[in-house]
């Protein structure tokens, strides 16, 4: 074993959980400072969710935006590329998730009969959020590769502009005239039913949560991430190009054009987010629907090791996380909800940020007992 | 007898599983040079780092004039007269030399004091020991060789009563390596110490007074340099009789292969590293460019194997000129390949698995899976042929690539590039960082390769290598082609050339 290498075990498992339990051990101290009792703050943050059918439906549903989010974030750094505009590409993916339902959906819904139009209008809807989300991913990629800019630079400005993008756009486009609400009217032609309403379908009583079949998305995604990086070409030349730009130059791998092409794909999950969001919960398109899933992506593939098995596990911990805030936030009135975005903030920066910190102690440790 | 300089008793050091010092038991006298010889992977920069206080030994003692220390850090190593230079310079490049030498000895928030007592005593140090370097030149404009200087004179001014040098010659002409060697023998009469790492026999006949063998992780020999021979040496390095000449017969060129003409290369400064560079490669030989490293011959590499373009000029591979080609899996598809100059940065991934790298290049071989598909037994299966074909230790597809010894990982890349049938076979450094059992295998290889009629084009900076390999042997200096010899050329000869002096210029 060479020098700060761990074992496997260590790696995956040891280190997330020291993270973990030291962002509780603050978190503990900031409740601590507002006058309210750590222990019970965390006993409800972590017990109430999984104490019931609706909380673990709930932590799976955010789980499921975060496995987008984090396939996206992890894409990118096999190519070495650190995308942190996951949050745009997700929030304008909603453009591609929303247009198909409102412009041609009706068209198709009134040709054809409801089980044959709404799985014909879905798929267009998914493929055009991929598509939207891959264009707004592959943009700082070009950047990167044709001219330069760094990625985290371009990613998160993009960002910025998207977020006024997407204002401008749902307030003057999709917005129905008349209407009040900044959103766009119900994409009732693209409607992804939710794990009650399927449940009523089959006649199971299910309790209230925005969980839908996206979740099925997420996994082939995470699938079919794993297959791409590790069992094709295309894989292997991203991550050869991650690995050591110098030798995939050798091998006749061009660069800029993987590039481009990963971020194409980064983009593109993250774009999948807006398709199990805007149609499988909120069945509009809505303001800032992300919500901070594109920066919890980046907590999720880092605690994930970029693995997508890794990614899924971590992104119910996540969901654990913000369906357990909820509930705090319930729970207790002195504890906030920014009090709760605190917390899961100090989560993200340890499990994040902070990743590398305890390493090197860890691998002196590792390196006497060996 | 007078107390030693340094002794070390005991060391003994693991790295994981990896035991790199085993009880190591050394002496070195003062006011000698004392050499330590041994394969990549023997232990002798372990043993060293142990003494400069990079690394701290499991077990061990460490003696400083007959006093027992405790080295925690290289400042503790430099408190006690320690002093090292390392193979890769530790320099700040756009730093004048006189504020390299007063790094990590500034003394205060102000410089100007530091600065006006570092120019004094260095102009002393260079009086004393012929360390000519301008106090005031920018690193980044001196040559290798001055920068070496400036290495010993920053440890000299921070004190240094032992000097450990760490394969100093690797980047050095034979004039400046004997230039150094003066320098170091100058330090010596003035008593000061001198240990000197390399796995170059003829340094160590050369200059040192005492050697040191280290083979797995142990000091296997000690020696009095005048009471040894090199084969003596060899032997005690690799543990078994070596072959330090490799046997082949004439060679028997066929038609052209390779025909360079006029090539020149710039760098984004716009200066010709490759000037106006014209040769050819035959079949069934083996071409040799000589040259002190960074002379033009990476940057030749790189032009001809299509991981840059040509400024001008062209390149001629099988009669169709390739010099506009910058795309390396255009030129492999059309039967070139390439054995890069640096195999951790180049040849292949080092975090990915031996199969993985066992592939680079070649991952779009129509064998290896259809369409977009990686088929993984496919890679496993012809991994585990040529691994076994090249004696490749451990023949494991799934260790890290990084896990490798440097011999083992330079076989990888032979098997891959060899195994892939060339016409032309363009190797660099082919022997860098292997050890001498290695090295054997792979001089076999190549002649191997030559006598089945493959064009190869060698680049070392080994002069021994060069020689004992090419049937031609064209020299490099300063992007140019100097001349070219015959494979029985004398070493001076060849180190006149290399020095930029041409008897064909003259």
């Amino acid at each position: 074993m060479q020098r700060g290498e761990l074992p496997t075990w260590v790696d995956v498992g040891l280190i997330p959980l020291i993270n973990l339990t030291i962002a509780f051990i603050v978190a503990g101290l900031v409740v601590l400072i507002i006058g309210e009792n750590p222990f019970q703050a965390i006993w409800i943050l972590l017990s109430t969710p999984l104490s019931s059918l609706s909380g673990w439906f709930n932590i799976i549903y955010y789980a499921t935006n975060f496995i987008f989010t984090g396939l996206c974030v992890a894409v990118a750094f096999h190519a070495g590329l650190f995308n942190i505009g996951g949050e745009g590409q997700a929030y304008i993916g909603g453009l591609g998730a929303a247009t198909p339902g409102l412009l041609i959906g009706g068209v198709l819904a009134s040709a054809l009969p409801f089980w044959v139009s709404q799985p014909i209008t879905l798929l267009l809807c998914l493929i055009a959020s991929f598509a939207i989300g891959a264009l707004w991913g592959w943009f700082p990629g070009y950047l990167q590769a044709k001219r330069g800019s760094h990625i985290v630079i371009t990613t998160i400005m993009l960002n910025y502009i998207t977020s006024s993008v997407m204002v401008y756009m749902i307030n003057m486009v999709f917005r129905p005239v008349g209407k009040m609400a900044v959103e766009s009217r119900a994409i009732d032609d693209a409607y992804i039913m939710n794990a009650r309403e399927i449940g009523r379908v089959i006649g199971l009583k299910l309790p209230a949560s925005p969980l839908n079949p996206g979740l099925f998305v997420a996994l082939a995604a995470a699938w079919g991430v794993w297959y791409l990086l590790w069992r094709t070409k295309l894989g292997y030349e991203i991550r050869a190009v991650g690995a050591n730009m110098d030798a995939s130059i050798y091998a006749g791998i061009n660069p800029s054009r993987i590039i481009m092409i990963t971020m194409a794909i980064s983009g593109g999950l993250a774009g999948l987010m807006a398709f199990h969001e805007v149609l499988g919960a909120q069945h509009r398109l809505v303001l800032e629907y992300v919500q901070g899933a594109g920066f919890v992506g980046i907590a999720v593939a880092l605690m994930g090791r970029s693995h997508p098995l890794g990614i899924v596990l971590a992104a119910l911990l996540f969901g654990l996380l913000y369906q357990g805030g909820t509930e705090l936030s319930f729970a207790n009135q002195n504890i906030n909800r920014d009090m709760v975005v605190v917390i899961q903030g100090l989560v993200i920066l340890f499990m994040g940020a902070l990743e590398q910190t305890f390493r090197p102690y860890l691998a002196a440790v590792f390196a006497k007992v060996e | 007898m007078t107390t030693p300089a340094i002794e070390l008793i005991g060391i003994d050091k693991r790295f994981g599983a990896v035991h790199a010092n085993i009880d190591v038991n050394l002496t070195i006298a003062q006011g000698s040079i004392h050499g330590i010889i041994g394969e990549n992977g023997a232990g002798k920069s372990t043993l060293m780092s142990i003494l400069f206080g990079f690394y701290h030994a499991d077990k061990g003692e460490i003696k400083v004039k007959g006093q027992p220390v405790r080295i925690k850090s290289s400042t503790d190593a430099i408190s006690h007269g320690i002093g090292m230079v390392h193979q890769h310079f530790m320099l700040v490049e756009p730093f004048t030399v006189l504020e390299n030498v007063i790094l990590g000895a500034e003394g205060g928030a102000l410089i100007g004091p530091a600065l006006a007592k570092a120019r004094a005593s260095l102009k002393h140090l260079s009086d004393e020991y012929e360390l000519d370097v301008d106090p005031d030149a920018l690193i980044a404009d001196l040559p290798v060789g001055l920068q070496q200087r400036v290495e010993i004179l920053k440890a000299l001014y921070k004190g240094a009563e032992v000097l450990i040098l760490d394969e100093p010659t690797g980047v050095l002409t034979p004039a400046e390596a004997d230039h150094l060697f003066r320098i170091l023998k100058t330090l010596r009469d003035e008593g000061k110490t001198v240990i000197l790492i390399t796995h170059k026999l003829r340094e160590i006949m050369a200059i040192t007074d005492q050697v040191s063998v280290m083979r797995r992780g142990e000091v296997v020999a000690n020696f009095a340099t005048k009471d040894t021979n090199v084969e003596q040496l060899a032997e005690a390095m690799v543990g078994r009789r070596v072959l330090l000449r490799v046997d082949k017969t004439p060679a028997k060129p066929g038609d052209v292969l390779l025909d360079v003409r006029n090539v020149t290369w710039r760098d984004k400064n716009k200066v010709a590293r490759v000037d106006n560079v014209s040769f050819t490669v035959r079949k069934g030989e083996i071409v040799g460019i000589a040259g002190v490293s960074g002379n033009g011959q990476s940057e030749l590499l790189d032009v001809i194997t299509g991981i840059t373009k040509a400024a001008s000029g062209e390149v001629f591979f099988k009669g169709e000129d390739v010099a506009a080609i910058d795309d390396a899996g255009e030129l492999r598809r059309r039967g070139m390949a390439h054995v890069p100059e640096d195999r951790h940065h180049r040849g292949l991934i080092t975090s990915f698995s031996a199969a993985e790298s066992a592939i680079l290049g070649y991952q779009y071989a129509p064998d290896l899976g259809k369409g977009f598909r990686l088929d993984r037994d496919a890679v496993i299966k012809r991994v585990r042929r040529e691994m076994e074909e090249f004696d490749v230790r451990p023949p494991d597809p799934f260790l890290k690539s990084a896990k490798f010894s440097g011999g083992n990982q330079q076989k990888i890349i032979l098997a891959r590039e060899i195994g892939s049938n060339p016409d032309l076979l363009v190797i660099g450094q082919p022997t860098r960082g292997v050890d001498i059992g290695a090295i054997e295998f792979i001089h076999r290889r190549i002649i191997a390769l030559r006598d089945a009629g493959k064009a190869i084009l060698l680049v070392s900076v080994e002069l021994d290598e060069i020689r004992s390999l090419s049937d031609r042997i064209l020299v490099m200096f300063a992007g140019r082609v100097m001349g070219e010899r015959g494979p029985d050329a004398t070493e001076g000869d060849l180190g006149l050339l290399m020095a930029g002096v041409s008897k064909e210029a003259a």
